[in-house]
């Protein structure tokens, strides 16, 4: 049985595990043992420089979704104008310029057009500008409802009443030998649709139509 | 050497290796205050037992999960229809989350209003915060691997709850979808969350936390009167654990341990009579015919958000969750000392009254979503049959009116129809007939304006069918002025009679 050395006083363990445990009696006080401290820091400082360059890519590849909303969108069409009866609004369902083969159903992105004349559209995303939820049409009484929370929308857009601030998140259009596109590509939230349209309650103008 | 048993030497050449007995024995042994063998001190060990198993059911569910957006819904079909006994292992699963949510906020109540976080139990409350944090954040990921369309908004609300932040909320977004909508990205990451992040985390927090419980000794039951002092709680502490102490083993550990398996019974038994919950619809996002509600833990949260103001919503969803998170960490350090029995102290517990009764209330309200249109409203619910007897041409066309232009979404009639805005049954009490022609044009308040989207002639339908609807021994309101404008003379047209055509 060894005894307790100073340099261990906090050693409480039964004498069997101090037999089975502790190699030899001649161990010195580690603070004196200069060299095999710097050896220990050198370790732990070799150890910091892996870890840090292993980082990089780790970080990377743990943040390479964090782009420009501009690297996301591009360009979709959504069919022939044709499909879109003047004075109607349609739900429209196009393929999300970003999709992979793992993402089944969920790249099906579904859209509201309205043709509002011959070659006037407004384009506008499902998603309530409140929380998400997909909201629906109502010709009848020409209003967009919002399931969850009650959001409610005119046809142009605007916010009718509920819990929304602002009125339907819009995509800019464009018509490409008889065929409409819209700039998609991203879930339409008010971190990246609130500075490009910014629709006064009740009037429902979008500035960046077209 | 005595001679041994061959079943005492089996045990003796493990434990020469594995030297566990002594910690072991320690810890199963050590004294507690005779008063902790108490019924209201099992909640913390349930909920560890839950976790236990939730890891176990966890596991033999991934045996056929596939955590891919275009497979994960047809994986939960099959474990529900086609591998024998798979319904009811995701329902022991889905119930044993209700189940532990439910027993962790049970065990953080019932330690706040016992005092167990004062004084030197700070940390392990610390901790338990924590522990809470991540047992949301299993049963919000967990919401989201049932890969349905509820999961599927669901997680749409989340994401524009967090594109709120300033500045970053963009980025944040498309870090937590992992690219630029919901998808397969998303749901992976939320797999590893649920799977592989939370659960390690949980695991630590709960062994730290199980640690200090054992190292500090359990909560002595409070006394009115015994205040808790830094200087001397510790020396009193140990005073109760040993001179009117018992081993933890038996003493209180055996009511842990039946708690426990009622607890585990009554998972066993929800699972088997309610079954698993979902999937529901496909997670296809082109199907937008859609009724998105969050699991129960949530309901609340879904309901503030109705009613929230629309310019006070984002400053709450953004500082709301990081006061109260501060709340429950300060307390300990605000209230390290003193008082520990409820009887003594009125504020906490009138805290937990008041957050007991706005939480179920908000999760009852979420319910009956009172705010919300109800979709199908105009369509289908009909309009009672006393309403329109001898209803006039006109007022049987502004009923249709009133049903065609989802009037009825919002307002309910007889009992049926929307609830955003007041039922219509006696309106006409209310309102003149130029007031709900005003309304009707011009909106106003929550109600949309109908202006452009009625005719004159469907407007005039419309407010004789709805000035109809009044009791039949209370008059409809009107403008004292009207006959003296109309005609000159009051007596030409004598005010509306009380005995109208209708109910």
């Amino acid at each position: 049985m060894t005894e307790n050395e100073p340099s261990q006083p906090q050693t409480s363990a039964p004498p069997a595990v101090t037999a089975l445990s502790e190699p030899s009696a001649g161990v010195q006080d580690p603070r004196l043992v200069s060299r095999r401290w710097l050896l220990f820091k050198a370790s732990i400082a070799v150890n910091a420089l892996v870890g840090a360059a292993l980082a990089i890519p780790i970080v990377r590849y743990l943040f390479a979704p964090w782009r420009k909303d501009s690297s996301y969108d591009s360009w979709v069409s959504l069919g022939h104008i044709d499909t879109f009866p003047a004075g109607q609004t349609r739900l429209a369902v196009y393929k999300d310029p970003f999709s992979q083969p793992l993402d089944g159903l969920t790249d099906n992105v579904a859209c509201y057009v309205r043709r509002v004349a011959a070659d006037q559209f407004q384009v506008f995303a499902v998603n309530c500008a409140h929380l998400g939820c997909p909201v629906r049409w109502f010709p009848q009484s020409q209003l967009f409802m919002c399931p969850c929370h009650g959001g409610v929308y005119y046809a142009d857009g605007s916010r009718a009443s509920g819990p929304p601030e602002r009125g339907l998140f819009t995509y800019p259009w464009k018509i490409v030998s008889g065929e409409l596109h819209i700039f998609a590509g991203q879930m339409p939230t008010l971190s990246n649709s609130a500075k490009l349209v910014n629709i006064s309650i009740g009037e429902g103008k979008s500035p960046c139509r077209g | 050497m005595p001679r041994m048993k061959p079943s005492q030497r089996i045990y003796a050449w493990f434990e020469q290796r594995l030297q566990l007995e002594g910690p072991i024995a320690d810890a199963a042994f050590h004294p507690v205050p005779r008063t902790t063998a108490s019924w209201f001190y099992v909640f913390g060990s349930a909920a560890f037992t839950l976790f236990l198993l939730q890891v176990v059911t966890g596991i033999l569910l991934a045996l056929v999960y596939v955590p891919s957006a275009g497979e994960a819904w047809n994986s939960l079909n099959v474990l529900n229809h086609q591998i024998p006994l798979g319904w009811y292992l995701r329902a022991l699963h889905g119930w044993g989350s209700n189940f532990m949510v439910a027993i962790v906020f049970i065990h953080m109540t019932q330690v706040f209003l016992f005092g167990a976080y004062k004084y030197p139990r700070e940390l392990t409350w610390t901790f338990g915060v924590f522990l809470l944090i991540l047992t949301l954040g299993m049963a919000f990921t967990g919401q989201v691997l049932r890969f349905d369309q509820d999961a599927y908004w669901g997680l749409g609300i989340g994401v524009s709850m967090v594109s709120r932040v300033p500045l970053i909320g963009g980025g944040l977004v498309h870090i937590l979808l992992g690219g630029p909508i919901i998808a397969g990205a998303t749901l992976a990451r939320f797999f590893d969350l649920h799977v592989f992040v939370i659960p390690g985390l949980l695991l630590g927090f709960a062994l730290l936390h199980i640690w200090m419980v054992l190292k500090l000794g359990v909560n002595e039951w409070p006394m009115p009167g015994r205040l808790v002092r830094r200087s001397t709680y510790v020396a009193e502490y140990n005073r109760l654990a040993h001179e009117d102490g018992i081993p933890f083993l038996p003493g209180a550990f055996w009511k842990d341990l039946a708690f426990s398996a009622a607890i585990v019974a009554a998972v066993a038994v929800c699972a088997y009579f309610f079954g698993p919950s979902g999937p529901g619809g496909p997670p296809d996002p082109a199907i937008i015919q859609t009724n998105p509600k969050p699991d129960f833990p949530f309901l609340w949260i879904f309901s503030i958000l109705a009613y929230l103001p629309p310019a006070l919503e984002t400053p709450v969803i953004l500082i709301a969750p990081i006061l109260a998170l501060l709340a429950l960490f300060a307390v300990p350090f605000v209230a390290g000392e003193g008082e520990k029995s409820w009887t003594r102290r009125p504020v906490a517990v009138l805290a937990v009254a008041l957050i007991a009764v706005a939480w179920g209330e908000f999760t009852q309200l979420a319910g009956t979503t009172p705010w919300s249109p109800h979709m199908e409203a105009w369509s289908s619910d009909p309009i009672p049959v006393h309403y329109l007897r001898n209803a006039t041409p006109l007022v049987r066309q502004g009923a249709n009116v009133f049903q065609e232009k989802q009037c009825r979404n919002c307002h309910s009639i007889g009992g049926l129809g929307g609830q955003r805005g007041p039922a219509l049954d006696d309106v006409a009490t209310r309102m003149t007939r130029d007031q709900m022609r005003f309304k009707v044009v011009t909106g106003g308040g929550n109600m949309p304006a109908f202006g452009k989207d009625l005719s004159p002639a469907e407007i005039e339908a419309l407010v004789a069918y709805l000035s109809t609807l009044h009791p039949a021994n209370e008059r409809p309101a009107y403008t004292p002025s009207r006959p003296y404008t109309d005609t000159g003379s009051p007596a030409a047209t004598p005010p509306p009679a009380a005995s109208g055509s209708t109910p």
